[in-house]
């Protein structure tokens, strides 16, 4: 049985509560995610069509555009970003995306780190709990 | 630990005015990102966050405008949301239209040149070998970083203006010597060179080599010909569209490659994995989202178009019509489409009834009226995202499969490269 905690790097500290979205298949944003709706729209993506908003996504790093970062803060302005975001190594792409939205909105979503084992313990749909420290517990 | 110099200190303290204050902030809680022990100098920038999407990019660029923001370093601007000239042609919105020319405004009013291209290496601001810089724009860092041998991190939009406004960077990653050495090995097994010559090739191998790469280094080897620049172009773009690929090495193509063992700055390369014609032909097929031969609209030019790739359109095209029922765009920069007019290749291809959109392409603006469902192209960038962002249906081909499908109003392609044995 999978840990019930895990030890993950605040890249971007914050808290965080809601079901995980898992993917081990990185994503461009732009071109990739609706910001007017939240729904992962990259149709070469195994998440293509699934609602992001407000959950908790797991993807192991950002690929393709650089417009990543500007599509992740359109979502937190319109209210369909996801709730945080873990990877497996430092994604400056995201934590840009968080910082920018705290200092435009004051609305900047974690972003943690994890070990490779622990992210591929992830499941989607489990109910996560992000804390400030970066410690991930299972709920 | 983060050491900022004395100037560092001065912008994050205000002493420079607001806008500086702002960008360096963010810039200094990136640095910690990326764990820099210090800042470095660039000496210039491309911003990429010229593009509108929405209130937000839009809400980012006038605030540091109205901060006074100006850039520190020679900087090119990137696409924006709209061809100022003509946006009327197409299916934008006015509302969208008069937004993204705010956000062109705000960026001009920051000094930096009013280039609105994805393609700011095949002008006058072309970085040199070494030079360190500051790029948005996943195509352009690609071949900045692998084709020049200049320097820049991958950046994203909303920090590349702030490194334009500071002329500063966190000392990580490749802007390091160290950092860019290659770490994965790619070869080409039996691919033969009359393949590697067609001019899909190297758009179908960087759209197979960024999804091979993760978020590694990729050394290509095995390439057995010399190509032309608008192929490494279309290289970069692809891989950095189906994967994360900022650098790549092509042995004997690239400068920081000349040899394997270069590529790798003398360390083991590790074991190679193999690309067969079997993963490219596959990486081909995957290009293609349509079946059949409906044919709305070709469209090429994703990078911008350059003249060279004009020179080469213009003679396929002199003396032939394109189909009333289809329509012909190219995206290029306003200073490419000069260049084309004034050494005569534009002539041709406007008579053969292709339009010219300039500033913008068919994925940063909202342009193609619905009744447009397919879409062909030799660009492996259009050609990854266009079914996402605007739901419709692509074919990969050559420029000749182009413009022989323009011509006849539905899709051909030329498969006897690409057919299996």
């Amino acid at each position: 049985m999978a840990d019930r905690v895990i030890a993950g790097r605040a890249i971007v500290a914050g808290n965080a509560e809601g079901d995980a979205l898992v993917t081990s298949d990185a994503l461009s944003f732009w071109g990739g995610y609706d910001f007017h709706t939240g729904e992962i729209i990259d149709r070469r993506h195994p998440l293509a069509g699934v609602r992001a908003a407000g959950r908790i996504l797991a993807v192991p790093f950002s690929k393709g555009s650089s417009s990543t970062t500007a599509v992740l803060v359109e979502a937190v302005r319109a209210g369909t970003a996801p709730a945080a975001i873990l990877t497996t190594g430092v994604d400056a792409f995201f934590a840009l995306a968080s910082i920018v939205a705290d200092v435009m909105y004051g609305k900047p979503f974690p972003v943690i780190a994890l070990e490779p084992v622990d992210f591929a313990s992830l499941r989607s749909g489990e109910q996560l709990r992000i804390e400030l420290s970066g410690v991930i517990r299972r709920i | 630990m983060l050491q900022l110099s004395d100037d560092d200190r001065a912008m994050l303290n205000g002493d420079r005015g607001p806008a500086p204050r702002l960008a360096m902030s963010i810039l200094v809680r990136m640095a910690d990102v990326y764990g820099a022990a210090e800042l470095m100098d660039i000496s210039q920038a491309h911003i990429d966050s010229t593009i509108y999407l929405g209130d937000a990019t839009l809400d980012f660029a006038e605030r540091l405008a109205a901060l006074g923001a100006r850039v520190a370093v020679p900087t090119s601007l990137n696409v924006s949301g709209v061809d100022e000239c003509g946006w009327k042609d197409w299916a934008v919105p006015p509302d969208w239209a008069a937004k993204a020319a705010r956000q062109m405004l705000a960026y001009e009013k920051m000094g930096a040149v009013p280039m609105w291209t994805c393609a700011p290496y095949q002008t006058h601001m072309r970085p040199a070998f070494g030079q360190q810089i500051a790029w948005g724009e996943s195509n352009a860092i690609a071949f900045a970083n692998s084709v020049i041998g200049a320097r820049t991190e991958r950046y994203p939009d909303l920090l590349d203006v702030c490194c334009a406004i500071t002329g500063r960077v966190p000392a990580v990653g490749l802007h390091l010597t160290a950092q860019r050495a290659g770490q994965m090995l790619l070869r080409l097994a039996g691919v033969a060179p009359a393949l590697q010559q067609d001019d899909q090739f190297f758009a179908v191998l960087g759209h197979l080599v960024g999804t091979l790469a993760g978020d590694q280094i990729p050394v290509i080897d095995g390439i057995l010909v010399r190509p032309a620049e608008d192929r490494l172009k279309a290289f970069a773009a692809a891989s950095a569209s189906s994967g994360r690929v900022a650098l790549f090495h092509m042995v004997g193509v690239t400068p920081e490659a000349p040899t394997l063992d270069a590529a790798f700055q003398g360390r083991a390369a590790p074991p190679a994995i193999e690309i067969t014609t079997a993963d490219l032909r596959a990486a081909r097929r995957e290009l293609t989202t349509a079946d059949g031969q409906p044919l709305d609209m070709v469209i090429l030019g994703s990078p911008h178009f350059s003249l060279a790739e004009f020179s080469l359109l213009a003679p396929l095209v002199a003396g032939r019509q394109v189909h009333p029922r289809v329509k012909f765009l190219v995206t290029s920069s306003r200073l490419m489409k000069e260049r084309a007019e004034e050494s005569g290749v534009l002539a041709p291809i406007v008579a053969f009834g292709a339009q010219i959109t300039l500033d913008t392409c068919i994925l940063a603006s909202p342009m193609l009226p619905p009744e447009i469902k397919t879409l062909m192209t030799n660009s492996a960038k259009y050609a990854y995202y266009a079914p996402s962002l605007l739901n419709t249906r692509v074919t990969f081909g050559s420029l000749a499969d182009c413009v022989r499908s323009a011509v006849e109003g539905r899709v051909v392609r030329d498969e006897s490269l690409w057919r299996i044995a």
